[in-house]
């Protein structure tokens, strides 16, 4: 799938804003993410599973924060930084 | 060698190194601009090595590692965390403070994170454990409190202390929870917090003291005689001498209208009896100001029974930025160099162990933590 990397990541991407990942939920792909880029995973999700307070995740057009959602054939992972700050 | 200062701020790190008259400083440009720094320390026991507490905005908190001098960082390849799964689902906020191990103990660090919790390296700050006696411990949640009992952005775990004489020998402060010490490389606790006032909470019925839930804002251990330390309490200054397990209220001696109030604290690098605290309003709403907008250093010579007003070189009025618990430190040249980083972005700095005072760099963003380091 292709994952788009906000600025914020993208330190740990070689400056890449979009990737691929492999992973049939999201969960997957986060950890194919770290694997390719070690310490992605922990800066997006804690270490409960939860995705962090500022950070918003899409599979496609639908926001999702449950890593065992299926990512269907074809759709994007979109990874946000949410608006705060200041 | 050279002597420099750590600036960490809201949003980045600066470096600046010091001149042969420690007035004249060069000012790096900036590290990790726009993330969260917490604190950076270099390691006393091989001048090179510099880790950072950073997290970012929108990330998780993480520390960077860098042994030339802060020219370049890498991430922890395991940064403090709590256990995945365990009953609390605690998660780490931000790393908050970063304390070297003992001098017998290479690549030994200690860190404390927002919520309280207290992880070691053995590795340099390359990868970090939770410590379980303290995180894990039966009573840490009822010695920590719950939301009300905590810092705006989340309870700290702060002035982790190794004592130069014995590296079981550990004491740590919780903001809030108290200040607690222990003997065994953390693997058990107690509190230390007799004679410290608890005003934020109803006298005991039968008299007695809280024995924990205090806010210690910073404590910090002489160098060289150990069993002094004194503690920049949210209520009051104190300090002790172990063996005894009662803190004095020293700060009782400042002017009763300036009052004991404040966040950082520093001890002399050779004399014991000599300390310095920056007073805050603590009245009313609690501004957490300088008192009357007029800034100043105590200073004590006599452990304490006497301060001295130091404000030569501050603004004389209408100055109103806080100081906060790290952003306080003393070199250890002679006289000794304090450097005092504000929240308004201005680093001041005496050469004179107080008598003066000048500003060595504005126009930064508020800063959370100063540290100082002699480099290799």
């Amino acid at each position: 799938m292709k994952v788009i990397v906000p600025t914020q990541l993208r330190g740990y991407t070689g400056g890449r804003a979009e990737v691929e990942a492999t992973g049939e939920t999201l969960g997957a792909a986060l950890w194919d993410l770290d694997r390719q880029f070690p310490g992605f995973r922990f800066r997006v999700i804690d270490e409960q599973d939860r995705v962090r307070r500022h950070i918003v995740l899409f599979v496609g057009e639908d926001r999702e924060e449950d890593l065992g959602a299926v990512i269907p054939p074809g759709a994007a992972l979109f990874i946000i930084g949410a608006l705060s700050g200041g | 060698m050279s002597l420099q200062l750590y600036i960490a701020t809201r949003k980045g790190v600066w470096i600046a190194t010091a001149g042969a008259d420690r007035r004249t400083w060069s000012l790096q440009d900036p590290k990790f601009l726009g993330q969260q720094c917490h604190h950076v320390v270099l390691d006393p026991r091989d001048g090179v090595t510099l880790l950072c507490a950073s997290r970012q905005w929108h990330l998780g908190p993480t520390v960077f590692r860098s042994t030339d001098g802060g020219a370049t960082w890498k991430e922890a390849s395991s940064p403090p965390r709590f256990p995945t799964g365990e009953p609390r689902a605690r998660a780490v906020d931000h790393v908050f403070w970063l304390t070297p191990g003992h001098a017998s103990e290479p690549g030994v660090w200690y860190c404390g994170t927002a919520p309280q919790g207290l992880f070691r390296s053995e590795d340099g700050g390359v990868s970090w454990a939770p410590v379980a006696g303290y995180n894990d411990h039966p009573d840490q949640q009822t010695w920590a409190g719950d939301d009300k009992d905590q810092t705006p952005d989340g309870g700290k775990l702060h002035s982790i202390l190794v004592d130069p004489r014995d590296p079981q020998h550990l004491y740590l402060g919780m903001s809030g929870g108290g200040f607690f010490e222990s003997t065994d490389t953390g693997a058990t606790w107690r509190p230390l917090n007799s004679g410290v006032a608890m005003d934020f909470a109803p006298p005991k019925e039968d008299g007695s003291e809280y024995p924990f839930g205090h806010d210690p804002h910073c404590v910090v251990q002489h160098p060289l005689q150990p069993d002094r330390l004194w503690r920049q309490d949210h209520c009051g200054f104190y300090r002790i001498d172990r063996p005894s397990d009662r803190w004095e209220r020293v700060g009782k001696a400042l002017p009763a209208e300036i009052g004991d109030i404040g966040f950082g604290v520093l001890t002399h690098p050779r004399d014991a009896d000599t300390a310095w605290m920056f007073p805050m309003d603590g009245g009313g709403d609690w501004p957490r100001t300088p008192p009357g907008g007029r800034p100043a250093v105590y200073r004590t010579r006599d452990a304490g029974q006497s301060w001295a007003r130091c404000d030569a070189g501050f603004p004389a009025e209408q100055a109103w930025w806080t100081i906060k618990r790290q952003a306080m430190c003393i070199d250890g040249r002679d006289p000794a160099g304090i450097y005092l980083g504000n929240t308004g972005g201005e680093l001041w700095a005496s050469d004179d162990e107080g008598d003066s005072f000048f500003c060595l760099f504005r126009h930064l963003p508020h800063i959370f933590a100063v540290t100082v380091g002699e480099t290799a």
